[in-house]
């Protein structure tokens, strides 16, 4: 558990701009005060969030056998693989960075290149609990509208990218190795 | 949010009645990733909030203008793709730019931008997928956003 010193700096940026916002707050300099209150509702977001979802990908990958997934959302497994990625994808909640360990975690399962893109997709732009929001503050017809245009666009992006990487040796990294090199 | 505690509690409950030390495997695991992106997730989050901070609405409606313009377009996906924003409050804030009068495709090229890119998040997004991969899947997703925006003039 070595901490690199990319990170130190990293964190010391983090000390900098919390102190920046406290005396922002002491002298009431206003664009200091909203970077806090933004950060505080991001900060919310991530603290709660993040840790379980990483928690449960830890437990999910210990206990997710590599057959299951090569065989329902592997490169055989046909359109049926996209819908049942998709259908994951929408089920889930959070910024698109947190479905980057589920990519990895798939790609380590033997999931296809073309529907971890097609994940990627449906997670940022279908999520359930994102449209819920959308159809209350923009209206059923937009909301609608939109994901079914959106819909054929990822799809499209993630068969770009499958052709792209063909026998490219396509790896999904995870940062906790890199962290340990 | 407690949907996802009851799963994960409940998840790991389970996997404690068959087995411990795997258990402890997959939740060491799954922090030693988290700790893996946190330094980068605190700069990028700090980013994001300092160029929110500095962006009052008035003029993010000057630069998306009022009406449908490709212009508009061009801009609203630049800044959808610059800017990081929860869902909680991106959802709020297009619903305000639509009613100072920023046309609604104008608004689906910002928002898609705004999910699928990310021009902040990309310190992490290469650490899973390498920088040219990454340019790639954003670059693409900036495309299909303008395309969005267009396929949505057309119906609206």
């Amino acid at each position: 558990m070595k901490t690199s010193t990319t990170s130190v700096i990293k964190y010391a940026i983090a000390t900098i701009f919390i102190v920046g916002v406290f005396l922002s707050r002491h002298f009431g300099i206003a664009p200091g005060i909203a970077a806090g209150r933004n950060f505080r509702d991001f900060a919310l977001e991530m603290a709660a969030f993040l840790p379980l979802m990483f928690i449960l990908i830890g437990i999910i990958d210990v206990w997710l056998p590599r057959s299951a997934i090569e065989r329902h959302v592997g490169s055989g497994a046909g359109i049926w693989g996209s819908v049942w990625v998709t259908l994951l994808a929408m089920l889930q909640a959070g910024p698109l960075y947190g479905a980057f360990p589920v990519a990895h975690l798939l790609w380590k399962k033997g999931c296809s290149t073309r529907n971890i893109f097609i994940y990627l997709g449906a997670f940022a732009t279908m999520k359930v609990p994102m449209l819920t929001f959308e159809i209350g503050f923009l209206g059923l017809r937009f909301s609608l509208l939109r994901t079914f245009i959106t819909l054929p666009i990822f799809i499209a992006i993630a068969v770009v990218m499958d052709a792209a990487l063909k026998s490219k040796g396509f790896v999904v990294l995870d940062p906790a190795d890199e962290r340990q090199e | 949010m407690r949907v996802m505690l009851i799963f994960t509690i409940g998840a790991v409950l389970a996997s404690l009645l068959f087995d411990r030390r795997r258990t402890w495997t997959g939740i060491r695991r799954g922090i030693g990733t988290f700790l893996g992106i946190l330094p980068d997730l605190l700069v990028v989050l700090i980013a994001a909030t300092a160029l929110l901070a500095l962006t009052p609405e008035s003029v993010m409606v000057r630069l998306l203008g009022k009406g449908s313009s490709l212009a508009g377009m061009a801009a609203a996906a630049i800044i959808g793709s610059i800017a990081l924003v929860p869902g909680f409050i991106a959802f709020p804030l297009a619903a305000v730019l639509h009613q100072k009068g920023v046309s609604l495709d104008v608004i689906a090229v910002f928002i898609t931008t705004l999910m699928m890119v990310g021009i902040v998040t990309l310190p992490i997004e290469r650490k899973y997928f390498g920088w040219k991969i990454a340019l790639y899947r954003n670059g693409l997703s900036f495309a299909g956003a303008l395309v969005v925006g267009l396929v949505m003039g057309l119906f609206l």
